[in-house]
């Protein structure tokens, strides 16, 4: 449910960092808890993505929530198959269903503050 | 904050792993596999809903239907026969909407009203309060149970419990039959725009009958989310989205349940004025191209706000955002553009007449 590979935040997006470059999605838990995903509205490339702050929304059937970066840089790619697939999220989160992808200015210290997938688990179960 | 009210099918949603929340005072069942399966289910095949949280009032006596004549807008008279059932509302002496109902004429001097959860106490208050003594009025809603039994292949199902001879009640009509050897009564009412019944029970016997039609594997168990998502691609209103206290019913589309000509009722006259003049605000249906439209959010003409959103979903038929706004009479003809601005994002929306879904199992049924 959690890969061990990734880091997690406390609004529940993962983070894989290949290089200098972070991919972001939503975990299974958050995917879990919206139901089924109809509509993702994602940034532009180009654009900045601040850690902690949002950089689009996702929406369920009944609901709308903000996506938070685990991370600050620039969004050098967005997941567009989600414009005409949204359920890509709830059916593959960490994989198919990735969202953006930004470069960090420094992948040593860009994942620092993050949860593991044991810590995100004990965070989940926490709040659960 | 006082606490919440449980129907009798409580503990079945919990044990079939429902996502509970709290509405209109009740701890009511949001979804179960999902709302956007549970909306197919009903569109192709079957589900059924926990109702039992709606209210049930009992009115009899000689004057039982000339003093309701006097409280509803729709006339009273379209269903002498026994057995009928109406769809009305019930307004202010402004033409404020109290509460929609469907008024059921059950018995000999006898009406059986279905109304909203939410509007519970203020139903009865306001229906007592205008009722002589001579009517006897019952709140059966503690001892009722209301099981939603909704899709194409519904009165399959039902007729199968029913056993051999069934014969399902007319469209709007409302009958006495036992499911597997239980007293009910089937309403042939819905709020899915799907054909199927509305199954009125003794509380003590909603578990029973709950678990009958789950014993069918193609009767799925639907969520509070999914009967708003059927409902409103049908149009249908729904009490404080589309409307309350500050509406009338022409404004809100639904002058075809006020009958003007029937004789006296509480609004009448405000609600003749407003329909002598035009209303200045009408509610809508709202396509939208992109994005969810939900409850609140500012609908645009150009720049310039021009309403709200009143009830607003992703309609998982149709794949796509629609919406119902109240917005001015003069933007309110089919085809008009206008925009709903979400929180990121202004989305086109173009205005159309209700249902937003056709040729469902009713439109058959009923054509």
């Amino acid at each position: 449910m959690y890969p061990s590979d990734l880091k997690y935040d406390r609004e529940h997006e993962w983070v894989r960092l290949d290089g200098d470059v972070a991919t972001i999605g939503i975990t299974h838990y958050a995917q879990d808890q919206l139901g089924e995903v109809v509509y993702v509205d994602l940034p532009s490339v180009g654009d900045e993505a601040v850690a902690g702050e949002s950089f689009g929304e996702i929406e369920s059937v009944k609901s709308v929530s903000e996506l938070f970066s685990p991370v600050s840089g620039e969004i050098v790619e967005v997941n567009g198959a989600l414009a005409g697939a949204p359920e890509l999220v709830n059916e593959s989160p960490y994989e198919d269903g990735w969202m953006i992808k930004v470069r960090v200015a420094d992948a040593a210290t860009a994942l620092d503050g993050l949860m593991t997938a044991d810590e995100y688990e004990a965070f989940i179960a926490g709040e659960a | 904050m006082s606490e919440l009210k449980r129907t009798p099918l409580y503990d079945e949603h919990v044990a079939l792993g429902a996502r509970m929340v709290p509405f209109a005072g009740w701890e009511m069942p949001v979804q179960y596999a999902g709302i956007v399966e549970e909306h197919l289910a009903v569109r192709e095949r079957v589900g059924i809903f926990d109702v039992c949280h709606m209210s049930e009032f009992r009115f009899f006596g000689f004057e039982a239907k000339d003093a309701l004549q006097r409280i509803v807008t729709n006339d009273l008279s379209k269903i002498d026969e026994l057995g009928q059932a109406l769809y009305t509302v019930m307004c202010d002496e402004d033409g404020g909407i109290i509460d929609d109902l469907i008024v059921y004429h059950t018995g000999d001097l006898e009406y059986l009203v279905i109304a909203n959860a939410a509007n519970h106490d203020a139903d009865w208050d306001w229906i007592t309060a205008h009722l002589p003594e001579t009517v006897e009025a019952v709140d059966e809603s503690d001892r009722t149970g209301l099981i939603a039994v909704q899709g194409p292949e519904a009165l399959r199902v039902i007729g199968e419990l029913a056993g051999p001879g069934f014969v399902a009640p007319d469209r709007f009509t409302i009958a006495e039959a036992r499911l597997g050897g239980i007293p009910v009564l089937l309403a042939r009412t819905g709020y899915t725009g799907e054909d199927g019944v509305e199954v009125v029970c003794h509380a003590s016997n909603a578990v029973a009958i709950w678990r009958l039609l789950l014993s069918f594997p193609e009767v799925q168990p639907c969520g509070l989310g999914a009967r708003d998502t059927l409902r409103l691609e049908m149009g249908y209103a729904l009490y404080g989205s589309d409307m309350d206290r500050g509406v009338d019913p022409i404004s809100a589309g639904l002058g075809w349940t006020v009958a003007l000509g029937k004789g006296d009722f509480i609004g009448r006259e405000a609600i003749a004025r407003i329909k002598e003049a035009g209303p200045s605000k009408r509610l809508v249906g709202l396509v939208v191209d992109d994005g969810v439209p939900r409850h609140g959010y500012p609908v645009l003409r150009g720049e310039a706000e021009v309403g709200k959103v009143a009830s607003g979903t992703f309609s998982p038929s149709l794949r796509q955002g629609i919406a119902t706004a109240y917005v001015p009479a003069d933007l309110a003809d089919p085809g008009t553009e206008l925009a709903v601005a979400m929180r990121r994002k202004v989305s086109r929306a173009v205005v159309v007449k209700p249902p937003f879904v056709t040729g469902t199992s009713l439109s058959k049924a009923s054509s």
